[in-house]
């Protein structure tokens, strides 16, 4: 076999209270795309920020192209040619595509020594046709929705040109057209003969793009091997250590009394005329390209923005929330998309955080006199999503973004809702949880809540639905009943081949 | 596995500022007191205890501002005012009792901060630069309220002056205060709905709007306790000092913020706690009070405490090291 680039050997990681990496190991060779994989916390990313220089092991040796290397920082990384596109993006949202992309390495005029905007903004510009974005690179970083921004780290990585690229979890805010493109592009590096290493807890696409595989569990090496002479099961057995039924939980709708009436709500600039109900003991699916407004929509029920024009009804009363306060008096909960910035505080306890949304039921007077309650209700909601962590007295910033993903879950399960709105819950969480969740949703819906489901995975919203909301660039293009719905019918709605005014039921 | 190594229990335990601070606060008492072993008699503790007593108070309410990601630079303004105001009430009427000149003090800080409060909630100016205006316009109003003229001790009633120096149980009257203010808010920090949201507020105020935290709220909360406390503070001062000027407490607002950052009360919001702010205005007092022992006169007083403040913030810093740097990390790619 050929000579690896990259060579990982005995590199452990000690956090307070837990071991996230444990003598692990880890060889990459060029024009090979490496899957990384394992369970939520199970130490890829830890691994992810050693070899960028953002953490420092705690023991262990690592070699480049033979060169034994230690970074101190990114910079050091990228200069020897390692970049990565992190887990959870974090950008300058005041800063222009361009500036964005170029921070760090700006482009200077060689005669004049001045910063060089031009060329940055054409070279920005290749860079977006090449991945065929529809983003202007003046735009700013804050106006872009969470996929958008991820396309853009992603652009930012292949713009430093690096012999080895790491993408952790790039797909996880992307729906299918935009993963096609993102692959395209991995095999166009692997043909330069670059390395990627590339994280992912979907298998559809690690059977699709990735030639090899390791696999951790619980910050250890479990194993490794050819991803063509390899299977789902054998995979999921290396990395939960038992093998789990992955099929969709059958669901039998006791579709009760309307709950929710939607009608012609629309708001400027993010969608228009979206008109829907919604019942007891429903799953209703929302599914549309990124950027299609989904996460808008919801938003607007909630009471997070509001909507320029149209009408809600709330169990036949009219309804249209200020602020989050009155949806959730009157039993909404919504599980935001972007757990850092409004799923978390991450500064907080996963305590503070599962409990801030009912404080309002474990005060008295305004008080929580009584700790035990608290903890008791923390404890139960947490158990229930399976979180890992050193405990629950720790920042939600120590935790794996799987394991954030399910506290902010948790955060939300326990305030009883009748509706309860879930946007891409199970975004970044490994196939065992990812199958508990789909569980207790058919639970919540089977005890009669409603329930609205956005997901940017096509066999997730199939799979789990009773009927589909289909929604493209802010219009409602379909709503389709789950039993007639095919994965061909929902992607033609989606993009919008199909006539728009013929659809709406 | 948790690490259970010695080191780790060390690193672990000075990683807390509580305990880095009173580790801290150890080692500078023992050479202190090897030259000067009076510093550590009953007599000189208490009066480093009462000297710090009216910081701790003012030190708690710019907490909570700062918690929320705010500032509050009028501290010193507001107990000016609040301080001339409850001297010239008691210099018209020597009879009236001390505690309602304590509540009147409260009370006039109250609205004042409440105007600090809803300018930045709802006027959504920033709370620097909100302070920064009423930081003058206070002091402005303080040489209104008084023509310019000081309220001096003998235009006071025996009462007023004696009050925070009475004793109970042996402990002075303006200890007792301290101690109340720094027990109720403790309490109110860890256990109060309000207070859970200004650690939200302050930490993520995106995040705080999807679980419905009324942030307006929260943000003229947090002026509010600042500005009664002022006012508290105010009222206890004047009698302390037995005078009331127009100059009183200036800068006072640098010492309130040096106790908060000594506390490990994270400037950027959403991380801190009492304790830390509490053993923060100790430190200031212990090193404030040692200057004279060490032979640097009080004028260095100001130099010490704006390098303290910068070591502070390096201190803070360094502990937030591991997360600037993954933070800059993700940015540069
Ligand atoms: N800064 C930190 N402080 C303390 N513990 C940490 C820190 N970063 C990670 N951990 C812990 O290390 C373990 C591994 O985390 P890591 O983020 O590497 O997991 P992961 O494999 O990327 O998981 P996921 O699939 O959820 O992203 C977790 O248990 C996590 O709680
Ligand atoms: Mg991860």
């Amino acid at each position: 076999m050929q000579q690896a680039l990259l060579e990982v050997q005995n590199v452990t990681k000690v956090f307070p209270g837990i071991r996230a990496l444990d003598d692990v190991h880890l060889s990459l060779r060029r024009g090979e795309v490496h899957a990384l994989i394992g369970e939520n916390g199970a130490g890829k990313s830890t691994l992810v920020k050693i070899l960028t220089g953002v953490y420092i092991p705690t023991s262990g040796k690592m070699t480049l192209d033979g060169k034994e290397i230690s970074f101190k920082n990114a910079i050091d990384a990228q200069q020897a040619g390692i970049v990565a596109i992190h887990q959870e993006a974090s950008m300058f949202p005041e800063l222009s595509v361009t500036e964005n992309i170029f921070m760090g390495h700006h482009l200077r005029n060689p005669k004049t020594k001045k910063l060089d905007w031009k060329t940055m903004n054409e070279k920005t510009q290749g860079l977006l046709q090449r991945m065929q974005l529809d983003i202007n690179p003046d735009s700013f970083v804050k106006n872009l929705s969470v996929a958008q921004r991820h396309m853009v780290e992603i652009v930012k990585a292949l713009s430093l040109d690096a012999d080895l690229v790491i993408m952790d979890e790039p797909t996880s805010a992307l729906t299918g057209r935009e993963v096609e493109d993102l692959f395209r592009i991995v095999r166009s590096l692997k043909e330069e003969g670059k390395a990627i290493l590339f994280i992912s807890h979907k298998f559809d696409e690690i059977f699709d793009i990735c030639d090899y595989y390791t696999v951790f569990r619980d910050g250890q090496y479990i194993g490794e091997g050819k991803v063509a002479e390899s299977n789902e099961d054998t995979l999921i057995n290396m990395m939960i250590g038992r093998s789990i039924d992955q099929m969709y939980p059958h669901h039998e709708p006791k579709i009760g009394k309307k709950v929710l009436e939607v009608k012609h709500l629309s708001q400027l600039g993010a969608f228009k005329d979206i008109s829907f109900d919604l019942h007891e003991g429903e799953i209703l699916g929302l599914f549309g390209l990124v950027g299609a407004g989904r996460s808008e929509v919801v938003r607007t029920i909630f009471g997070i923005d509001k909507a320029s024009e149209g009408t809600m009804h709330l169990l036949g009363k009219p309804f249209m929330p200020r602020g989050a306060i009155d949806s959730m008096r009157k039993g909404i909960a919504l599980v935001p998309e972007d757990r850092q910035r409004q799923g978390l505080v991450l500064k907080m306890s996963l305590t503070h955080n599962i409990s801030l949304p009912v404080l309002t039921n474990l005060c008295w007077k305004g008080m929580v006199t009584n700790k035990k309650t608290e903890m008791q209700y923390v404890q139960e909601h947490g158990d229930q999503m399976e979180i890992k962590s050193a405990g629950y007295h720790v920042e939600a910033e120590t935790l794996s973004g799987g394991n954030q993903q399910k506290v902010v879950l948790a955060k939300w399960i326990g305030t009883n809702p009748k509706i309860l709105i879930l946007d891409e819950p199970t975004k970044g969480i490994d196939v065992a949880t990812k199958a508990a969740v789909h569980e207790f949703v058919c639970d919540m819906a089977d005890k009669g809540v409603a329930v609205i489901l956005i997901s940017s995975e096509l066999p997730e919203i199939l799979g789990m639905s009773d009927r589909i909301v289909v929604m493209h660039e802010g219009y409602q293009t379909a709503i389709l009943d789950a039993e007639e719905a095919t994965a061909e019918s929902v992607m033609r709605y989606a993009i919008a081949t199909v006539q728009m005014e013929a659809s709406n039921a | 596995m948790p690490d259970l190594s010695f080191s780790s229990f060390v690193k672990k335990a000075l990683a807390r500022r509580e305990a880095a601070l009173t580790l801290l606060l150890v080692v500078i008492l023992v050479p202190i007191t090897i030259r000067s072993p009076q510093f550590l008699s009953a007599k000189n503790i208490s009066t480093i205890l009462n000297d710090m007593a009216i910081l701790s108070i003012v030190a708690i309410g710019e907490f909570y501002v700062i918690l929320s990601n705010g500032i509050d630079l009028s501290v010193g303004s507001i107990i000016a005012f609040t301080g001339m105001a409850t001297g010239m009430i008691n210099q018209a009427n020597p009879t009236v009792s001390p505690i309602l000149l304590m509540f009147a003090g409260m009370g006039i800080g109250m609205v004042m901060g409440l105007f600090n409060g809803v300018l930045v909630a709802y006027g959504k100016i920033p709370p620097i630069i909100t302070t920064l205006g009423t930081v003058n316009i206070y002091r402005g109003l303080t040489f209104l309220l008084s023509g310019g003229t000081w309220v001096t001790a003998h235009e006071m009633s025996e009462s007023y002056i004696a009050f925070p120096r009475n004793t109970f149980l042996g402990v002075s009257n303006l200890l007792w205060i301290a101690l109340l203010v720094i027990a109720v808010f403790y309490y109110f920090s860890r256990y109060s709905r309000t207070g859970r949201e200004v650690y939200a507020i302050g930490g993520n105020p995106t995040a705080a709007k999807f679980v419905g935290v009324n942030e307006n709220r929260v943000r003229v909360v947090v002026f509010l306790i600042s500005g009664t406390l002022c006012g508290l503070a105010g009222a206890l001062w004047t009698a302390r000092y037995a005078s009331a000027v127009n100059e009183m407490a200036t800068g006072f607002e640098m010492q309130a913020v040096a106790a908060c950052v000594l506390g490990g009360v994270n400037f950027a919001g959403g991380s801190g706690g009492i304790i830390g702010v509490v053993l923060g205005t100790l430190f200031l007092g212990v090193v404030t009070n040692a200057l004279p022992v060490i032979y640097l006169s009080v004028f260095w007083q100001t130099f010490v405490q704006g390098l303290i403040i910068l070591i502070a913030l390096t201190l803070n810093t360094m502990s937030d090291q591991r997360k600037t740097k993954k933070l800059l990390a993700q940015r540069r790619g």
